[in-house]
């Protein structure tokens, strides 16, 4: 497994030549470069993942090390990659999902003026995310971690003649660069706690801890997990990424990004079974993430919002299940997300492409003659997302709230299937009034070119089987696969995973999210858009439609606090500091001032002194002593 | 032998001499002249001393005297030198360049 480096060299070797030798070699050469780079990453991962199959599961672990980085004192310090099931798993979605949107970029980002250094930040992002989920210690996490924020700062704000996405961008860095702090003092406690940072020395040490220092640690890495995927309240710089090019919210939203806070807690689980509050919290706060931005996605009429709140809510579903210690229930939602949100946002990408850049819903609608394969693919990714029955986010959705309610967490359970009503109540009003009803617009719409609409069919492939890995009741392919990372230490399962599937709950889910749809329906399926709110929504819909005003809270808050702090310790510094000094000073100056008189010029007067101090001197010796 | 408080007593007027002369005169070579006076009043009370105690260090310490004389002579002269090109006359009590 020594070979698995290569799958990082590839995209890294790409990023640079498209950004050192783009221009010289063209668009077409740069393309091939950096979208080859991935598709051989994606190979290469194949390969691994094959030879990882031919291992009895037991032995599906390795941990080739390349250099010695850090050997300072007890601390040592080595890059070198873990290669797990669960860290394949996120080779082969980083690879995959991310080859099929490097592909489509191709087609969007075809008349742009710097389509090299898009492809260079694209190949730079899929990178950090590869290394970032392949380190074997925590350090080269942070190093993946900041690379992934540092990515998407420079793609979210990608079109910086923008104020809009140079402040989206801007948000975004500062967010992630938060929650970099959680991970940082994590890693600051471990090293004086444990002296080792390298994945297997601390998880076996765990035990080793205090129970407040392991709830401690799990707090900090949550935070830097809750910033980088989103997690309430620091999920505001998320749906404001939708500012840079489509196929970046893609990379961010389903693949690269914005799962890496999921993959930590699943990584560390061993830190957070021994913190049952930091546990118990993460899923508290998840389920409620997951309620709050569904609620929010209703009412949004940017096409790429509503997606982007779908993604924050899809995480809350994801942090439930990690939280309350489904971790293979979690990944495997993770997975499935990945396919079925890269198909919503790139097919959101190809609606905007045909619509000429218009991205409100409301001067769309009857796209399905003029759009077929991206009005089929997406309904399938919309299916998948709102879990209708059969769909691949049904299944994965199904497991997570099967396992909370067997764990005997019924209020946690009991959001998550309100949440899966208004999942396919927003997802579905997003269908009616893109695909359905006339078309409400002034433009052309077009079809998009084949090296779009392919990877939306190759995506849909996946969003319409992928959970059939995981069939309840009859096999659990994905999670056996797993099952050898959660088994190495103790707490990566829980005991009701293994129950049988309570039937009876997944058909009350299956009929509520049958029941948004036709709601949906109801309401925006019958082509006329609704101006006018009837008078009894109106209040929630005005605080649904504004974000709960998070970011004025957080802009009062914050903003406003340090703005206020700032100006109180300008005061501070103008009146007590530059007193303190100026005093001084003023005070030396007054002294000279009131000496110098004594240096008159006269040279004999200064010879009197002198010899009057000598005299003195000589007479003090004699008389006194 | 002459006692040492006669040499004592020629050093200490020699010396006061001196040191009036430095306070009285305005023309730099003759403060010179003084304060060199004083330099060889305190050269005498030393070799009065040295012969009294028959302590070679006395000697010594003349000889030191007269090598930093001779260099703070001609250092002085230098620049009693230069502020006379400059200024056509000298004058201490018109040094006063750098009063405070």
């Amino acid at each position: 497994m020594q070979d698995a480096i290569v799958i990082l060299l590839l995209p890294a070797l790409g990023s640079l030549i498209a950004a050192i030798f783009g221009k010289s070699i063209g668009r077409k050469a740069t393309a091939y470069v950096t979208v080859g780079a991935m598709g051989a990453a994606f190979l290469w991962t194949l390969s691994v993942f094959w030879r990882l199959l031919q291992l009895p599961p037991a032995q599906r672990s390795f941990d080739p090390v390349y250099w010695q980085w850090i050997h300072a004192g007890a601390l040592k310090l080595q890059f070198g990659l873990l290669i797990d099931p669960l860290s394949t798993t996120f080779f082969l979605i980083v690879t995959f999902v991310g080859f099929l949107i490097h592909l489509y970029s191709v087609g969007y980002m075809h008349d742009d003026d710097n389509f090299q250094r898009f492809f260079s930040y694209l190949n730079l992002f899929a990178l950090a995310m590869l290394l970032l989920v392949s380190a074997d210690n925590f350090v080269f996490l942070l190093v993946g971690w900041g690379g992934v924020g540092l990515a998407s700062y420079l793609l979210i704000g990608f079109w910086h003649t923008r104020p809009s996405a140079v402040q989206a961008a801007r948000k975004a860095l500062v967010l992630n660069v938060a929650g970099d702090v959680g991970i940082m003092l994590a890693i600051f406690i471990l090293v004086t706690t444990l002296g080792r940072l390298n994945y297997a020395g601390v998880f076996s040490h765990v035990s080793s801890l205090s129970a407040f220092q392991v709830e401690l640690i799990a707090f900090l890495l949550y935070l830097g997990a809750a910033a980088k995927s989103a997690q309430f309240p620091l999920h505001v710089w998320l749906p404001d990424a939708m500012e840079g090019p489509t196929p970046v919210s893609a990379l961010i939203h389903a693949a690269t990004m914005v799962t890496a806070g999921v993959y930590l807690v699943a990584r560390a689980y061993p830190i957070f079974h021994a913190a049952p509050v930091a546990a118990e919290w993460i899923a508290g706060i998840g389920a409620f993430t997951a309620l709050f931005a569904a609620t929010i996605a209703i009412t949004q009429n940017d096409i790429k919002r509503v997606i982007a709140y779908s993604t924050v809510s899809q995480l809350g579903y994801m942090f439930l299940a990690v939280g309350i210690g489904a971790y293979a229930a979690g990944i495997f939602h993770l997975t499935m997300h990945a396919f079925f949100k890269a198909l919503l946002f790139l097919a959101a990408g190809s609606v905007i492409h045909a619509v000429s850049g218009e991205q409100d819903m409301r001067k769309m609608g009857g796209l399905k003659k003029l759009l077929p394969i991206t009005y089929w693919t997406m309904l399938i990714g919309a299916a998948s997302n709102a879990g209708v029955p059969l769909f691949a986010g049904f299944f994965s959705k199904d497991e997570i709230l099967g396992q909370a309610l067997a764990s005997g967490h019924f209020w946690l359970w009991l959001v998550g299937v309100v949440t899966a009503f208004f999942t396919a109540l927003y997802i579905f009003r997003l269908i009616f009034l893109t695909f359905h009803g006339k078309y409400r617009g002034d433009g052309h719409p077009h079809e998009s070119p084949k090296v779009m609409t392919i990877p939306l069919i190759v995506l849909a492939v996946g969003a319409l089987f992928g959970g059939y890995l995981n069939v309840p009741g009859a096999w659990s392919v994905f999670d056996d696969w797993l099952a050898p990372v959660f088994a190495r230490y103790p707490g990566g399962t829980i005991a009701a995973a293994s129950a049988a599937p309570n039937w009876g709950a997944m058909a009350l889910t299956a009929v509520l999210v049958l029941v948004g749809i036709y709601v949906a329906w109801l309401f925006f399926g019958r082509g006329e858009v609704r101006t006018e709110l009837p008078e009894g929504v109106r209040g929630v819909h005005k605080v649904l439609y504004n974000k709960y005003y998070i970011d004025e809270i957080g802009h009062a808050a914050l903003v406003w606090t340090t703005d206020h702090l700032g100006i109180a310790l300008d005061l501070f510094d103008r009146i007590v500091m530059d007193g303190i000094v100026m005093g001084i000073a003023a005070l030396v100056k007054a002294w000279g001032e009131a000496l110098a008189p004594l240096q008159d010029g006269f040279l004999r007067r200064y010879g009197l002194a002198v010899l009057i101090g000598g005299v003195a001197i000589v007479a003090y010796l004699t008389l006194v002593q | 032998m002459v006692p040492i408080g006669y040499y004592l007593v020629l050093s200490a007027v020699l010396f006061v001499i001196g040191g009036v002369g430095v306070l009285s005169r305005r023309n730099p070579l003759q403060m010179f002249m003084a304060v060199e006076l004083m330099w060889n009043a305190v050269n005498l009370s030393f070799v009065a001393f040295a012969r009294q105690y028959l302590d070679m260090a006395g000697h010594i310490f003349v000889f030191l005297v007269i090598t930093v004389a001779a260099a703070e002579v001609a250092i002085g002269l230098a620049i009693i030198v230069m502020v006379f090109r400059k200024r056509e006359h000298v004058d201490v009590d018109d040094l006063s360049l750098m009063k405070g």
